[in-house]
């Protein structure tokens, strides 16, 4: 099976291009099509993983060379993958997610007149993410890098009839352009100082190279994770991103490609080895993102765009685990698959509401749904108990982790890094439970023509898996620390590192201040009555709701400043520029004129044009120069 | 004095024998079937099965080509694998030249008058169009033109390459002149290439004279022994010299020997502008790399002179004087003299690699000057009544064709941009290579020189592409342009865009067969 792996791109790409060529006659049986594609993936990463689980640790790295694909002088690159445990762990959250979310969204999308496209889309990203994962070269990691930011876009503006949600998709790709730059002058870096962008060559070279150069292809690696994984200062796509249909959101927008920029950094750990001023970089900017998104989070009344913010918070955990090196990086892994479960399942559960409330999105026009939606209410439930930390579920097994990891340290770091993990362990319960209490409890609030009721079993039961994983994945992986012993061949093994406050205090702390969120957000949202317009607030809450001003800022610092930039240019092309061309063009005109008149018509000044040349030319030629 | 028979390697001739004994046969058709359409029919099955049979023969014979080559006849012609690459460039040029002579309209009307010696506008011509006369001369004469040309690749002596010069040249000034339309301008433009070519081939021989009476020889081997060891005579070697190659750069179109071009090109019938502008740029490029390679060498700094002022003069002459034309034709005649100018850059500092470079180079430029010409036979002018007239040469007239037949001007758009060296395209692959060969020899300032023409070569070209596509048809001019679909016109602009666009994406193949051909063999016996 391992040396199948190939089969887990190319079965859901010749989907995707099955779908997207074999028009409307395919619209009966399109959307089976697709979730076999990516049912198949699931299989052969089942198979390949088990097969890997038979091998001892350090023969789990596995090969696979599929063809010469730049051969050529000083590059030589061929293209193959990489298979081992960590790309492995990204196959199965990848394809079972995956196939859970396409089986979700065949009822979800029944009544799309184009839900064949849409499955080719979704076909699409679950090629180029499992290629993403399973490159063993950056550059073939960058071309499922773009794959993804393609299907991405697509999925964004699928109902790009919204000029909105049109300019949403529009969004996303641009600022994913920056992130992009970033990944691609990492791998000039690298081929200009390492001499090859392959995994191999470049992890054996990098301890050799200098601090500066290292520290430069990190942060500009850091630069591309911050794009796709909408990290400050490149999240303000994510919330507008929830303008794809919300299987997508779940999908992509939460479970797995947000997360390939985390990916990237694990990935690139012999890099970041020897570059530890961009290793703070990376710990810096996801504790400042998980803050901020938290923030955000506490804000928002739109069911959807909380979610984005809480993902966007929670991937900031995630860096921040990146960021602290070989002890950290297992529990971002971690970290990434339990909530890869419970995100997903809470979107799919948003997704759930949504249906059953017509397409509403405010939650300010939800409340009381427990008793019209128990299996929502209750898988909803348990990925709410997991986000919050809440033990045994699985976020508390994950999150816990990260919390005492970045206690480890001396000096200032921990306390900094800690503190914000912590602080926001207590926002993440406030605005989870205010979400979670606006939805399902409290008083109706519904519009007059609403009558939610439960979503068809088809939607329910990918939710029902979901949950389940949400609640026990943790404990399960956890247990004598079988997550982290599994990734140890690529993350290394680490040594029990102390943290500055002793583990037990940290949990109680965590509990403490989680518990306090609950209570808060309980008192505000679940015991008293919601209003069901937003009430006039504080500024801060303003800002929040404005997602923190982020587009605002975008404004005044790049797109004002790039507007004039380009007024400018555009000037200087029309009057530098173009002026010398047209000038130029006007005399090469005019001397054409002129040399035309010796062309004129008569044989005999043409024959003396001849000799004349030639009487030159022999002259030239015989003095030996001009 | 006692003479010694000659001994000749047969061989290695068939290519050219097939050819030029297919042209004797086509003269006893032209004498004994007197039907015409018959007889058309004939001469075109002959000259296309010789074409195409003594191209394969020449592959073959390049495929399985042991050592450098033969010697055919010391001191006077050898048969090696550059002159087998050139004589295979050559047939295809051929064949791709036959197939547009017999191309015709819809309406059945041909490239050529039905009988060139009458006098324009005349009552006998009117009476030989009435009664369904046809000029089938034309394809033997091509094969005479195509055997010489395969001659003039091939042969190592001054004399010789004399008499190959006039065999392809001798044809050609006929075939300018038989023009259907516009027949005044068409004897025009062969009179004057007549002319100018009878005053070249005195320069030629001329020069032949001098560089005997300095080395006693004719023979390319002898005069290259006699540039070695010559002392105090250099005058008489330079110019002698300098008036052989000139006569060669006449045939190339170059600046300052270009004079003919653009007249000829305008009045020739158009599959003849685009045999001639193929082919001839061929023969004169391979005569010219045998004759410097091989006998002029010793001269190499005294000549490089010469080709960097001809090459500069060409290649600035050509483009500035194309930027103003009207005439398309006569645009695609002064591009040929920029191209002429280009080719002679690879001369610079004689270097090996010019071998094998400038058979590809001209593969290339002959492909897009075939594609182009053909789709200018299919654009014509409508008369008032709806019929179909002569082509419209005139710029403006193109205007909005590419709504009208995207695909005809999608091709013709791919051979301006071969031409303009366009990456992807065949022609810039032959840039490419015509100017490394350039450049490994440190002719750098000359190379720079090309690029910057190459640049504002662009412009013209482009030109006509921004015509063609992205301007509307003048209003009242709708009908005043006719597209004229001639299916065999149009088997030569696929295989021509074909073959521009393989060439530009896999160069590859080709480019190493004619490394393989970058071999010079010298008269010299053994």
């Amino acid at each position: 099976m391992l040396d199948l792996t190939w089969l887990l791109i190319a079965v859901p790409l010749a989907s995707s291009i099955v779908l997207m060529l074999a028009g409307k006659r395919a619209n009966p049986w399109g959307h089976w099509v697709g979730v076999a594609a990516s049912g198949s993936t699931f299989i052969v990463g089942l198979g390949a993983f088990i097969q890997m689980l038979g091998l001892d640790s350090e023969e789990r790295a596995h090969a696979v060379h599929l063809f010469s694909w730049i051969p050529g002088g000083e590059l030589n690159l061929d293209a193959g993958l990489l298979v081992d445990p960590l790309s492995m762990t990204f196959v199965l959250l990848v394809s079972f997610v995956g196939t859970l979310i396409h089986v979700y969204s065949v009822a979800y999308m029944e009544h799309d007149p184009n839900r064949r496209i849409f499955f080719a889309y979704l076909n699409l990203f679950v090629a180029a993410m499992l290629l993403l994962v399973l490159a063993d070269s950056y550059l073939l990691l960058f071309v499922g890098w773009e794959g993804v930011g393609l299907a991405s876009y697509l999925l964004i503006g699928f109902w790009n009839y919204k000029p909105e949600y049109a300019t949403a998709a529009k969004k996303a790709f641009v600022v994913n352009r920056i992130g992009d730059i970033g990944l691609i002058i990492a791998m000039g870096l690298m081929f200009a100082y390492l001499g090859a962008v392959d995994f191999e060559t470049v992890f054996a070279e990098a301890p050799a190279a200098s601090t500066a150069t290292l520290t430069a292809i990190g942060l500009t690696l850091l630069l591309a994770a911050c794009g796709k994984s909408a990290q400050f200062p490149l999240q303000s796509w994510l919330g507008d991103a929830m303008a794809g249909p919300t299987p997508v959101s779940a999908l992509i927008h939460a479970a797995t490609m947000v997360t390939a920029g985390v990916y990237l950094i694990v990935r690139s750990a012999p890099i970041y080895a020897g570059a530890p001023a961009a290793q703070t970089a990376v710990a810096a900017v996801g504790a400042f993102t998980l803050v901020l998104g938290a923030l955000i989070g506490m804000a928002k009344d739109d069911i959807k765009k909380a979610l984005a913010a809480s993902t966007m918070s929670q991937i900031g955990y995630m860096m921040l685990a990146a960021g602290l090196g070989p002890v950290g990086y297992a529990f971002a892994i971690f970290h990434l698959v339990t909530h890869g479960f419970f995100k997903a399942g809470m979107f799919l559960g948003a997704g759930s509401v949504m249906h059953g409330m017509k397409d509403q999105v405010d939650m300010r026009r939800y409340g009381a749904l427990r008793t019209a939606m128990v299996t929502t209410w209750i898988t909803f439930g348990l990925g709410w108990l997991a986000i919050l930390g809440i033990p045994p579920f699985s976020g508390f097994w994950s999150k816990d982790k990260i919390i005492e990891s970045a206690f480890v340290g001396e000096g200032a770091q921990p306390w900094i890094l800690g503190g914000a993990a912590l602080i926001g362990a207590g926002l993440t319960a406030f605005y989870m439970s205010r979400l979670f209490f606006m939805t399902f409890h409290g008083k109706a609030r519904w519009t007059d023509d609403q009558h939610p009721h439960e979503s068809p079993a088809m939607m329910t039961v990918p939710m029902i898996i979901l949950a389940v994983g949400s609640a026990f994945l943790g404990l399960i992986l956890a247990v004598g620390d079988r997550f982290a012993v599994w990734l140890e061949p690529v993350t290394g093994h680490v040594e029990h590192h102390e943290p500055v406050l002793p583990v037990p205090v940290l949990i109680a702390a965590t509990l403490i201040l989680v518990a306090l969120g609950v209570w808060v957000a309980w008192r505000k949202y679940g015991a008293a009555d919601v209003p069901e317009t937003a009430p006039a607030a504080s500024l801060s809450t303003i800002a929040a709701r404005n997602d923190m001003f982020q587009d605002s800022v975008n404004r005044a610092v790049f797109e004002r400043p790039g507007t004039h930039l380009t007024r400018t240019l555009v000037y200087a092309d029309a009057a530098i520029v173009d002026a010398a061309v047209d000038k130029q063009a006007e005399a090469w005109g005019k001397t054409g004129e002129t040399v035309r008149r010796t062309q004129n018509g008569q044989v005999r000044s043409y024959a003396l044009t001849m000799l004349v040349g030639l009487v030159i030319v022999i002259i030239i030629v015989v003095q030996g120069g001009l | 004095m006692s003479f010694v028979t000659p001994v000749i390697a047969w061989a290695p001739l068939a290519p050219i024998i097939i050819v030029l004994g297919a042209a004797a046969i086509g003269i006893l058709v032209e004498a004994f079937i007197r039907t015409p359409a018959t007889r058309r029919a004939a001469q075109l099955a002959l000259a296309l099965a010789s074409l195409v049979g003594a191209a394969l023969v020449a592959i073959l014979q390049w495929a399985t080509l042991d050592g450098a080559g033969t010697v055919v006849l010391e001191h006077m012609m050898v048969v090696d694998r550059q002159a087998l690459a050139w004589q295979s460039v050559l047939l295809l040029f051929g064949v791709l030249g036959t197939l547009l002579f017999a191309a015709r309209t819809r309406a059945g009307e041909e490239a050529f008058t039905p009988l060139g010696a009458v006098a324009p506008g005349s009552t006998e011509e009117t009476l030989a169009r009435r009664k369904g006369m046809q000029l089938t001369e034309v394809f033997p004469l091509a094969l005479f033109a195509v055997g010489g040309m395969m001659l003039f690749t091939s042969v190592t002596d001054l004399i010789f390459l004399f008499v190959a010069l006039e065999v392809f040249s001798l044809p050609l000034y006929i075939l300018v002149a038989l023009a259907r339309r516009r027949r005044l301008l068409s004897h025009e433009g062969a009179l004057k290439y007549f002319l100018l070519g009878a005053f070249s081939s005195a320069l030629f021989l001329f020069g032949a004279a001098l560089l005997y009476g300095a080395t006693g020889s004719t023979s390319f081997d002898e005069v290259g022994a006699g540039i070695a060891s010559a002392t105090g005579l250099d005058t008489l070697i330079l110019a002698g010299a300098v008036l052989v190659v000139v006569g060669l750069l006449f045939k190339l179109g170059a600046v300052p020997f270009h004079s003919w071009t653009p007249d000829a090109y305008q009045g020739a019938p158009t599959p003849v502008t685009a045999f001639m502008g193929a082919a001839t740029k061929a023969a004169a490029t391979a005569a010219l790399i045998r004759l410097v390679y091989g006998a002029l060498y010793g001269l190499d700094w005294e000549l490089s002179w010469l080709f960097w002022t001809v090459a500069i003069a060409s290649m600035l002459l050509g483009t500035v004087v194309a930027l103003v034309q009207t005439e398309l034709k006569r645009m695609l005649a002064y591009s040929s003299i920029a191209h002429a100018g280009f080719i002679l850059v690879a001369f610079a500092g004689f270097p090996d690699s010019t071998l094998s470079a400038l058979p590809f180079y001209l593969l290339t430029y002959g492909l897009a000057t075939m594609g182009a010409f053909a789709v200018i036979t299919q654009v014509r002018e409508r008369g008032e009544d709806g019929t179909v007239l002569g082509e419209a040469t005139r710029l403006g007239q193109w205007a909005g064709l590419g709504r009208r037949s995207p695909w005809l001007a999608a091709s013709m758009a791919l051979f301006l941009l071969s031409f303009a060296g366009i990456p992807l395209t065949a022609g810039f692959v032959g840039k490419f290579v015509a100017f490394s060969a350039a450049m490994s020899e440190g002719a750098w300032p000359l190379v720079l020189v090309a690029v910057i023409a190459s640049a504002a070569a662009a412009f013209f070209y482009v030109r006509l592409i921004v015509l063609m596509f992205f301007t509307d048809v003048p209003d009242g001019q709708e009908d005043a342009v006719a597209v004229d679909y001639s299916p065999l016109a149009r088997v030569v602009v696929v295989a021509a865009a074909v073959a521009v666009v393989l060439l530009g994406i896999v160069p590859g193949p080709v480019l190493s067969a004619f490394e393989n051909a970058g071999v010079l063999l010298l008269g010299a016996a053994g």
